[in-house]
């Protein structure tokens, strides 16, 4: 296993600094040594700070959209006197154990501007007069965006529920005698307790959501114009197209160094964060 | 009372988005493609046909990249279980030197996003002949996969009582044979989960497979062939509709009748 772990986990990491440093087609080995020029391509190109943003963007809306609404749906949720709660459960996990490039292809097909399902909705209940083209340069980043958060609402509504289910209940009964309020109760006594929980859940949310390859890859190509390019599409192009004569995996190794770092430096700054919070539970 | 149960008007609607594109997908793969064509949206077809089914079986592959997906999603789930299951017990049970460093150097990777090492795996593969190749897929999935599982099996065997190997030495029991008997049936839960999450995850991987079938359309799984069905065929919606359901149907399936444990195993893993 050690032997698994060092072959695909840290000879990857190492080799891909190492690669980062060649112009190198993959053909043969890599032997044209450019120092950082890769680099300062990387760093220096429009196109891939535009993917980057994207990327961004995307983990954006799944901590700022996604997981306060699944929060709130978790609360009604995790609430007994609620009837069907493990029905609507089971319905709103179901996208999340479905294949994304799959479903990415049926979201297409639904949201065809001339005859797709969406569209003759909207249609026939008079709310829009002209077709919608969701996959247009202008509207494709917040239609894969959309459909993220559907694929995704699932299991961050779990995690949610996995924290509250931590919340004792005679705290509960506590703030009952007290007569606090629902909304007191929740403020109050909820909230801070499943904050430490709260800091992994935002920790796993950013990891996942900063690479949306499989959905973009699947629905657009990150086309339009490369409206939707994300990290992972940008490496994918200078790696594995098809269309180039020749692939570029030095420069994509370089652009995956500088993406790798950005996200560990940012997934560092929540650090603090979750040290405190765990410093917190441990009282 | 009454006004908790007003959420009901949000959340059915809510559930309605969420579950309609399966029902789409289901009634459009039924749909004739002269219905799916002239638009229409009734969910029950007009007359109902099984010829998108057949052609997406046949004739777009997806007989083929069925069991291609299945091979590739049950050999990874054995991979990922031997090795993690005798790695978590060799860093669970034993004093094995070095023990901490392991383990230390296994979490920080934990928290190193590993997207972009996908170039040196593909090297690594293509060195050991097995480029272009389900097992080469196979690897390069299940490789990397392991930290989680051996952390969770590291934990349950590291909470074993010392008695009870003690006792199988005792009877004269070798130590694979300590592990295979007595250990690994005993850690059944473990087992279970970690199967179950990296089938889902194997069944659904899209970039691995994609990246390692590029020169052998033969070898797809089930969503590379979707990807490239819909590059060739992007009109053919009741076929692509077909090709969907028969990709997401048995997953979905596992899912529904081990739901339980779906939830759970999330929910257990995030609470640790």
């Amino acid at each position: 296993m050690l032997l698994l772990f060092a072959a695909f986990t840290l000879w990857p990491m190492v080799s891909s600094w190492w690669y980062s440093f060649f112009e190198w087609d993959g053909i043969g080995p890599a032997t044209d040594w450019v120092g950082l020029a890769n680099f300062e391509e990387v760093l220096g190109s429009g196109r891939f700070w535009h993917a980057f943003l994207n990327s961004f963007l995307f983990s954006m809306v799944a901590i700022c959209v996604e997981m306060p609404l699944a929060l709130l749906a978790a609360i009604l949720l995790n609430n007994r006197r609620l009837r069907g709660r493990n029905l609507y459960r089971l319905f709103l996990f179901l996208p999340v154990v479905t294949s994304t490039a799959v479903i990415g292809i049926v979201f297409a097909i639904m949201l065809d501007p001339s005859s797709g399902f969406v569209n003759q909705a909207l249609r026939s209940a008079h709310l829009i007069d002209a077709p919608i083209s969701f996959l247009s340069e202008d509207h494709a980043l917040a239609t894969v965006m959309g459909i993220d958060v559907w694929k995704s609402f699932g299991i961050t509504l779990v995690y949610w529920l996995a924290a509250l289910q931590t919340v004792p209940d005679d705290l509960y009964e506590a703030a009952k005698i007290d007569g606090a309020s629902g909304r007191q109760t929740l403020r109050h006594i909820t909230l801070p307790v499943i904050a430490p929980i709260g800091v992994v859940i935002l920790l796993l949310t950013f990891q996942r959501s900063m690479n949306p390859f499989d959905l973009v890859q699947a629905m657009t190509q990150a086309g339009p114009n490369y409206a939707t390019d994300v990290v992972g599409t940008y490496i994918y192009r200078y790696a594995f197209n098809p269309d180039l004569n020749a692939p570029r995996y030095g420069f994509a190794c370089a652009a995956g160094v500088v993406f790798g770092m950005i996200t560990l430096a940012m997934t560092a700054l929540q650090g603090p964060l979750l040290r405190r919070q765990y410093l917190k539970r441990r009282g | 009372m009454r006004r908790l149960q007003l959420w009901h008007l949000l959340l059915v609607p809510l559930c309605l988005i969420w579950v309609y594109p399966f029902v789409w997908m289901v009634s459009t793969a039924f749909k004739s493609e002269r219905e799916v064509f002239l638009g229409g949206l009734s969910v029950i077809p007009d007359e109902f046909t099984l010829d998108n089914i057949g052609r997406a079986w046949e004739t777009a592959h997806f007989g083929a990249y069925l069991s291609n997906t299945a091979v590739f999603a049950v050999t990874t789930v054995l991979i990922v279980l031997l090795v993690a299951a005798t790695a978590g017990y060799a860093l669970g049970r034993g004093d094995l030197p070095g023990k901490k460093v392991i383990v230390g150097l296994l979490i920080a990777t934990m928290f190193i996003p590993h997207g972009y090492t996908v170039i040196p795996i593909l090297k690594l593969v293509d060195g050991l002949g097995l480029n272009n190749g389900l097992l080469g897929a196979v690897l390069a999935t299940a490789g990397p996969a392991h930290v989680v599982p051996i952390l969770l099996f590291m934990g349950f065997f590291a909470g074993m009582p010392q008695e009870l190997e003690d006792a199988a030495r005792l009877d004269g029991a070798s130590y694979p044979r300590v592990f295979f008997r007595i250990m690994l049936p005993l850690a059944r839960p473990v087992v279970g989960t970690v199967a179950l999450f990296n089938f889902m995850a194997a069944w659904n991987a899209f970039f691995i497979p994609l990246v390692f079938t590029l020169g052998r359309p033969e070898l797809r799984t089930l969503g590379v062939g979707m990807y490239s069905f819909f590059g060739q065929e992007a009109t053919d919606w009741s076929g692509l509709a077909a090709a969907a359901m028969i990709s997401l149907l048995p997953i979905i399936a596992i899912f529904l009748f081990l739901q339980r444990s779906f939830v759970e195993g999330i929910a257990g893993a995030v609470k640790s």
